[in-house]
């Protein structure tokens, strides 16, 4: 036992792979054609009627139709039918646009609340009741009152960002140890100054990790909201390919779903490792 | 009627020719006519630039004698390509035939990916909203609920709705009451009763209690049409069964998940489930009342009466779209047209199967039916006054309804003979008809009474 540990864990995840696509393989594969049908009727049915074919893709249909989607990602067939890299590029546009007016609400209010003992306890009920709401439920009212429902879909990631970012900075900023406010207070540190070079560099950890907990809510919700409001991104691809009943584009789009949340979390964790600091 | 008579013909007056003049001997006139009964939809616009070319030369020599002069000399072919290269005939009878400058060219129409948007999303890949000026974005959208929303929001200006909605949302039913117009029914059948093929025995719907069925929307002909069905059969749709608003797309994967039992859908959802294996047509709508109207192209109020032309130049497209899809002929065209991802996303066969009316049935039989799906943009205001009776029946609307005027207001049957006529088609006489569903027959003048003979209703 030589080995690394990431090497021995690397071939781990690679042995649960291979197994999980095998089980995979082997329970879609079965197709026993149904006998004695007739071949006019036949031709009017779909595989799964006919040859008795599981609806469910094996690991090689969605392998297959992976490649044809990922060879020309950026295609435009018309309004309704637009390549995956092009819908992927509006769902996250739209997350970026709500969270970063998640972050210039966040940011600001979550210092103000963790600085004043009053304010925090004047917020705090509203913040209590409106945490716990399911982005979701904002939606009809959103779409009633913003009367658009692009502007509703960022609204609602607005909507569900905003909360972790709050509490975790309120959270942080009161989290500042005494000594160092006490420091700053001995050497007479302005008020502005002090919240920028003494409070934000400590709180910032706290911060940066309710800003991760906020994407990988965002990037859940969107998906939702876009099944939801159609048109365009990932959320539309999914709903579009279920209304066809192609359960392969599906498993893509989940896939993808994955892949992209996976990328977004780790810009957000460098950046964390980026700002934490050892006490 | 000089207007319409051909200012090229050196002849005018020529009384040795024909009745109309236009032609050198009444067998020739005879032969014209006879050709001319043949090809009536082509007609409309050669008509228009006559029309035009004719005002034209007629501004150009105003005296009769010098034009007739002029052509005998130079002849009328050599004449009409002579005035055109100073004056852009084409432009002049494209002008005409608009009516007036669009208000707004862009336009976006919302569609439910159903074969009832047939008219409206055909339109598109096949040019007919082009042919009007239009620059129309079809917009395919999620659910009933959000097409309504986004209409509401004016989003889009116009859109693809359930053709009792309208309706709903002119009275008030499950939304603020805003005016909204109807200007042209999209379907009539095309609708069926399709069940999971577990129940293929029980083909008696007295056997269904309990059984869950899935409709696409609350106001829908779907609901009406599958609550009259069972009521006509003893089964009380809301005591002995439950019937759920489930989007069509969702329908064929719940039959699969055996969250429900059956349900009255749309197509393609009912021939996608044979497609799949999942369920089986146990009959179509058009065996309960044939003619049934399902849905329709809707716009506001507000968009008819603040831009008339485009307003006019969409629902013209509208109208030569349903005219060109009734067509028997042309359905396998259109079948492969609107099948592609970007409008209804489904295996051609499928769209094909509905739309040709040739079609496997689930269980083991192949069905001709011509008329499984038809086309007819008329908006029958007996037809509003029906799907009024049925929402009073179930208690979706409450008091005393003024069943004609509501028709009347929503339904715009006389703006829409105007533009079927222009369109070289035959609108009917009459806007209210009387028809019968399931040998029941219906007087649209007495709704109220028909209201009251129902055994099965609330309120």
């Amino acid at each position: 036992m030589t080995t690394s540990l990431p090497f021995r864990a690397g071939l781990l995840s690679l042995v649960i792979l291979a197994i999980f696509l095998g089980a995979w393989h082997i329970a879609t594969a079965g197709s026993t054609p149904i006998a004695n049908i007739d071949p006019e009727y036949a031709k009017l049915l779909g595989q799964t009627a006919t040859q008795g074919k599981s609806a469910m893709p094996g690991p090689l249909d969605v392998g297959r139709a992976l490649w044809t989607h990922l060879r020309d990602p950026f295609y435009d067939r018309g309004t309704n039918d637009k390549g995956i890299g092009v819908q992927i590029a509006w769902s996250v546009a739209r997350v970026a646009a709500g969270y970063g007016l998640a972050i210039l609400v966040a940011l600001p209010l979550g210092f103000v609340i963790g600085m004043s003992a009053l304010i925090s306890r004047a917020l705090d009920p509203f913040i209590q009741i409106m945490k716990p709401i399911s982005p979701l439920a904002w939606m009809p009212l959103a779409l009633y009152t913003i009367k658009d429902s692009g502007l509703s879909a960022i609204f609602v990631i607005f909507i569900c960002s905003l909360w972790p970012m709050l509490i975790n900075t309120a959270f942080g900023v009161a989290s500042v140890r005494r000594e160092w406010l006490n420091v700053a207070r001995t050497l007479e540190v302005g008020p502005l100054r002090k919240a920028f070079t003494v409070i934000l560099p400590a709180a910032a950890p706290t911060i940066l990790t309710g800003m991760r907990i906020s994407i990988g809510i965002a990037w859940l919700v969107i998906v939702a909201a876009e099944m939801l409001v159609g048109g365009t991104g990932i959320g539309y691809f999914v709903w579009n390919e279920w209304n066809n009943l192609s359960i392969t584009n599906v498993i893509i789009a989940i896939l993808v779903i994955g892949v992209v949340g996976m990328a977004l979390d780790l810009v957000l964790s460098r950046l964390t490792r980026l700002v934490s600091y050892p006490e | 009627m000089s207007m319409f008579r051909n200012p090229f013909s050196p002849s005018r007056l020529n009384r040795s020719g024909c009745a109309c003049g236009q032609h050198a001997s009444l067998e020739e006139h005879n032969r014209f006519a006879a050709e001319a009964v043949d090809t009536p939809a082509a007609s409309s616009d050669d008509q228009i630039s006559q029309i035009v070319q004719s005002a034209v030369m007629r501004a150009l020599f105003p005296h009769d004698e010098s034009r007739r002069l002029f052509l005998k000399t130079v002849g009328a072919s050599t004449a009409l390509a002579a005035i055109s290269q100073f004056f852009p005939l084409a432009t002049a009878s494209d002008v005409f035939a608009q009516g007036g400058p669009l208000e707004k060219k862009d336009l976006k129409v919302g569609f439910i990916p159903i074969t009832c948007a047939t008219p409206i999303i055909m339109a598109h890949p096949m040019g007919f909203y082009e042919k009007q000026g239009l620059n129309v974005e079809v917009v395919k959208t999620a659910g009933w609920a959000v097409i309504r929303d986004k209409t509401i929001n004016k989003e889009y200006d116009a859109a693809h709705m359930l053709s009792p909605m309208p309706l709903a949302l002119t009275v008030g039913a499950g939304s603020n009451p805003i005016p909204y117009t109807m200007p042209a029914v999209e379907n009539i059948n095309g609708q069926a009763i399709t069940l999971a093929v577990k129940h293929k025995d029980k083909r008696d719907p007295k056997s269904w209690k309990g059984f869950k069925f899935a409709v696409p929307f609350d106001y829908s002909m779907h609901n009406y049409l599958l609550r009259y069905y069972l009521a006509e059969h003893g089964i009380d749709p809301d005591a002995d069964v439950q019937i759920r608003s489930v989007p069509p797309p969702e329908m064929v994967a719940n039959l699969r998940a055996d969250n429900i039992d059956g349900f009255l859908a749309p197509d393609p959802v009912n021939q996608r489930a044979v497609y799949d294996g999942v369920g089986f047509i146990h009959i179509l709508s058009k065996e309960i009342w044939d003619g049934h109207p399902c849905c329709a192209f809707a716009a506001s109020r507000e968009f008819v009466t603040t831009m008339p032309n485009t307003y006019k130049a969409l629902l013209k497209s509208i109208i030569e779209a349903t005219a060109f899809a009734q067509k028997h002929e042309n359905r396998k065209q259109i079948a492969e047209a609107i099948a592609p991802a970007n409008y209804l996303n489904q295996p051609v066969t499928v769209v094909e199967q509905v739309l040709t009316g040739t079609f496997a049935d689930g269980l083991g039989a192949i069905r001709k039916v011509p008329d499984r799906i038809a086309f007819d943009p008329f908006p029958w205001e007996s037809f509003a006054v029906w799907i009024l009776t049925q929402m009073k029946r179930w208690g979706q609307i409450k008091g005393d309804v003024d069943y004609a005027s509501i028709a009347r207001q929503v339904f715009l049957a006389t703006e829409t003979s105007a533009v079927m006529k222009e369109a070289g088609l035959t609108p009917p006489a009459s806007s209210t008809k009387g028809f019968s569903v399931m040998g029941k027959p219906f007087d649209p003048s007495k709704p109220a009474e028909y209201v009251a003979s129902f055994a099965i209703r609330r309120g």
